[in-house]
């Protein structure tokens, strides 16, 4: 067991460094995650929220693609797919050969299911609302961007911020699927460790350990925003 | 558009693929369920002890990805041949079907237990406290009084769990499960011809779009007694 624990260390001899080179990778790719699909999200809920018929259709139709797909197909069609686009787009002009970045490829895929699921959360969001809010802000003479901005927005993302949290911590395990288009993510990194110290229980339960462990941070932050969040609410008792 | 040539080389594999999906994922479930049921109640158990060791069997699953739990199984049990040949169950995990149905199972049981617990908690305590005072046992309590009225609350989480793993079986490819997705890899691999991976896409949103309209459905039947007279 001692000399399991010692395959762990960092330096030329341990793995340690190489999973933890990849344990980053995962967090770099999550976080990166998170603004794009959170900004998609939103303007798939407001157009399915909005009036206008054609709109409404399309964000639908989105919400319906993206979270009834399989997230590894989802990232395979993103993967393929933008790789054959990308080369139809440049070989209109030249004949180099490009190649879709993984990281980007996983980013978007990724977020596009993100956005599937946010845009869900945003819009229970934004029917909590109340409309005379809405109403009232348009009667002091602010833009409708404005109104969206400085009153829908701040009391909204109140009421979605618990199923935000939640689509967090589904995204950090998400971000393994990665690992199955080449990208050095922690569940790869522990592939490739397998690989080379044929330990598979010890160290696919190492990788365990650590997503566990990035759930459990993800928690605390939770708790801590969440009550950032309410402290503007009267605590009346 | 649609390559007709490519549809009937690789069509019939592909809705073999689908079968498969359909089987590993009829069969967690219905395993799952099962097992969720003793794991929700010793998530509320009396005893301590059990209930640590069943919150920590639901935090393991909920919390890790799916993805590492297949690897966790599948090249685990290859490290552990000797062992589990001794026991007697070394058949079993050779097989990569039979491990990802393991492992899909444990872990949907995880999440069911989850449902239910929560649903066994929505159900009033009058309601046992009545049923203690007729007479009844425990576990005729829980057969006719608190699960029929915890399954109807829990009715649209499950059928969102079972709209998760039928996306989340996708991943059984990975190890080499010719399930709709590997089916689709294969395909892909040989052909190289992209719209294999959208008839797929095409496949899942309609097994994913009808489960969710026949359980729609489902609810509506099953809550019927519940609806307002007018």
């Amino acid at each position: 067991m001692t000399d399991l624990f010692k395959l762990l260390e960092f330096g030329p001899e341990g793995w340690g460094d190489e999973i933890a080179a990849g344990a980053w990778l995962t967090i770099r790719l999550a976080v990166a995650t998170v603004p794009f699909g959170l900004i998609i999200g939103f303007l798939v809920a407001l157009a399915r929220n909005s009036d206008n018929r054609p709109l409404q259709i399309a964000g639908n139709t989105f919400t319906t693609i993206f979270r009834g797909l399989p997230e590894l197909l989802t990232l395979f069609i993103i993967y393929y797919g933008g790789q054959i686009l990308l080369q139809k787009l440049v070989g209109l002009f030249t004949d180099t050969y490009v190649e879709v970045n993984s990281f980007v490829a996983g980013m978007v895929a990724l977020g596009l299911v993100f956005a599937a699921f946010s845009g869900e959360v945003f819009l229970s969001a934004l029917r909590a609302v109340s409309k005379g809010q809405r109403e009232g802000g348009l009667a002091l003479g602010l833009t409708r961007f404005q109104t969206l901005w400085l009153i829908v927005f701040p009391q909204l993302w109140r009421y979605a911020l618990p199923g935000i949290a939640n689509l967090w911590l589904v995204l950090l395990k998400d971000t393994s699927l990665v690992s199955v288009i080449a990208l050095n993510d922690l569940l790869r990194m522990t592939n490739v460790v397998v690989g080379a110290t044929k330990e598979p229980f010890f160290f696919y339960a190492v990788a365990c350990a650590i997503y566990l462990l990035f759930s459990i941070i993800s928690s605390f932050g939770i708790t801590w925003i969440e009550r950032r969040s309410a402290r503007g609410e009267a605590k009346t008792a | 558009m649609i390559d007709f040539d490519l549809l009937a080389r690789y069509g019939p594999r592909m809705l073999e693929g689908l079968v498969v999906t359909i089987q590993l994922v009829a069969v967690s479930i219905v395993l799952g369920g099962i097992l969720a049921f003793p794991v929700a109640l010793a998530r509320i158990a009396r005893w301590r002890v059990v209930r640590w060791i069943a919150f920590g069997y639901v935090y393991f699953f909920r919390g890790t990805p799916l993805l590492a739990q297949v690897f966790l199984v599948y090249y685990g049990a290859g490290q552990f041949r000797a062992e589990l040949e001794s026991v007697g169950v070394g058949w079993f995990f050779r097989d990569a079907f039979n491990c990802a149905a393991f492992t899909f199972t444990l872990n949907t049981a995880a999440y069911q237990a989850e449902i239910l617990r929560g649903a066994i908690l929505s159900v009033p305590a009058g309601q046992t406290e009545a049923a203690l005072s007729m007479g009844m046992r425990m576990p005729a309590i829980y057969y006719k009084v608190i699960l029929p009225q915890a399954y109807i609350v829990a009715l649209r989480p499950l059928g969102n769990e079972i709209i998760l793993m039928i996306k989340g079986s996708a991943i059984a490819s990975v190890i080499t499960v010719f399930d709709l997705m590997g089916a689709t890899r294969l395909a892909f691999a040989r052909s190289f011809d992209f719209q294999v991976y959208l008839w797929a896409a095409v496949l899942y949103l309609v097994i994913v779009e009808t489960l969710r309209r026949v359980w729609d459905r489902l609810e509506q039947r099953l809550t019927r007694h519940l609806k307002m007279a007018n």
